[in-house]
């Protein structure tokens, strides 16, 4: 039963995050692959703040992107968030606005970018956007829909992601959650006679309270 | 909320039934040739008198690939209020411009207004998309493009009547479909046309689809399309086969400026390349 106990905690509060967040660079890592691309990210929507932020790189900036954050209804990042359409463009250096406002904020300029709304039921997660996939083969729509793929995949890890971190802001925080996350972790902590007893009294409190 | 008080004016009456003696009164105009073709729906057109709206990121003023746009609007945030007011700033994306572009080089001299319905944020979006479709409908365009969609249900009811209602007043809505496994609307509605791609270079050629609710097929893979800075780039997306057809269709009525939506479909349908040839 304790065994059981710390696996349940382990997995539903401390590393569940790590591992879909692992879940998601691995998306975005298959993605810059499949693609021959120099880059693939996953942008993460801040409803609150109204921002998109870097939430899995792959290729270039993979180092230090991650975190950084821009308004959520600018460039095409967020055309493809606010109007939930896959978009390509390829050239994109011609658009000096918006390769002025990438280098400065990520240090890359990429040529062309393929992006696509990660979409869950009606909810917008973000976006996953893969860069500068070689020019000189042509575009076929088939791409399009591997895209679609691959943003179905990175949309339930970013997913489980955002879920996890509710999860732990919830056990983290004051409320009777908090207190019995403490309690869990006391738990997996203590030595093997206080965990017996722990567990003991717990389940004398569960018959009670049923 | 201003397109519903517009609607109650009691400037024209719907008819609600027909009296025997009045059926000369709404006599129409004569039918289609027993042979539908392209010359016949928009050949000479060059759009003339068509007014298209681009209901989108803004259009920048002064492209080259653009031409004259007739009016731009903004829909913004004030506060609680949405407001919808002239804007000056243009296209915040660069995608409204590669639209309009779109439309301009298939239709020259059609009119062309933009509306921009993005740079409210993105938890703005789909209230600010709502009262840019209202007001678009409010001023009778013939045509609004409309290269995106929505997956928020609270809005779909609305959407769907406001679609309704432009359906009825004569303004067609052309909306890109969507690629992906996932419910977003209106380009599922019946009451507009639904754009998807293929993978022709001649932007021209339309499809017509047997298996809705993708309606038409237009150019949309890798096509040079105006962007920021009067630059143009290449890019790929249902998004930019939605103005071939929204084009297509001001071309039809600014020849054929009596047709109801349900005609024009039925023109798109006998002049698709699947059907015409």
């Amino acid at each position: 039963m304790a065994d059981d106990l710390r696996a349940a905690v382990a997995a539903g509060v401390f590393a569940a995050e790590g591992s879909y967040r692992a879940l998601l660079r691995a998306t975005v890592e298959v993605a810059r692959a499949i693609f021959h691309a120099k880059a693939a990210s996953v942008f993460l929507l801040d409803e609150a703040a109204d921002e998109l932020v870097f939430e899995a790189v792959a290729g270039e900036g993979a180092d230090s992107l991650v975190g950084r954050r821009f308004p959520a209804d600018t460039g095409v990042a967020g055309w493809v968030l606010v109007t939930r359409q896959p978009l390509v463009v390829e050239d994109l250096t011609a658009d000096t606005r918006f390769s002025r406002e990438a280098a400065e904020s990520t240090g890359f300029v990429p040529k062309g970018l393929m992006a696509v709304p990660l979409l869950a039921e009606e909810r917008v997660l973000g976006v996953l956007e893969v860069l500068d996939r070689p020019q000189q083969t042509k575009f076929t729509l088939a791409e399009i829909d591997l895209l679609g793929l691959f943003a179905n995949q990175a949309a339930i890890a970013l997913d489980l992601l955002q879920r996890a971190r509710r999860a732990r802001a919830a056990l983290e925080g004051s409320g009777e959650l908090g207190a019995l996350a403490r309690l869990a972790a006391t738990l997996e902590e203590g030595d093997e006679e206080r965990r017996t007893a722990g567990l003991e009294l717990l389940a004398a409190l569960e018959r009670l309270l049923r | 909320m201003a397109l519903l008080a517009h609607e109650s004016e009691p400037e024209e009456l719907p008819a609600w039934s027909l009296p025997a003696a009045a059926s000369d009164s709404i006599r129409l105009q004569p039918g289609w040739p027993e042979r539908v073709t392209r010359e016949w729906a928009w050949g000479d057109s060059t759009g003339k008198g068509a007014r298209v709206c681009i209901l989108d990121s803004g259009v920048e003023l002064g492209h080259p690939l653009v031409g004259e746009v007739q009016r731009s609007v903004a829909v913004t945030k004030d506060g609680d209020e949405i407001v919808v007011h002239d804007d000056a700033e243009g296209d915040l994306c660069g995608h409204g411009t590669a639209c309009a572009g779109i439309v301009r080089a298939l239709a020259p001299d059609c009119e062309i207004v933009s509306v921009r319905v993005l740079g409210a944020g993105y938890t703005g979006s789909a209230p600010v998309l709502l009262r840019g479709l209202e007001w678009a409908i409010e001023q009778g365009f013939d045509v609004v493009n409309m290269s995106l969609s929505t997956t928020k249900k609270q809005y779909v009811d609305r959407l769907h009547e406001l679609a309704d209602i432009a359906y009825f007043k004569q303004t067609m809505l052309v909306a890109s479909a969507h690629n992906m496994p996932v419910e977003s609307f209106p380009w599922r509605f019946a009451s507009v046309i639904s754009v998807g791609s293929h993978e022709l270079d001649d932007p021209r050629a339309f499809f017509a689809n047997p298996s809705p609710p993708v309606e038409f097929f237009a150019r949309g893979l890798a096509l040079d399309v105006a962007w920021l800075g009067g630059q143009t780039i290449n890019a790929t997306g249902n998004s930019f086969a939605t103005p071939h057809i929204a084009g297509i269709c001001a071309l039809i009525l600014a020849k054929h400026p009596e047709l109801m939506p349900y005609q024009l479909k039925s023109l798109l349908h006998l002049t698709a390349n699947n059907v015409d040839g």
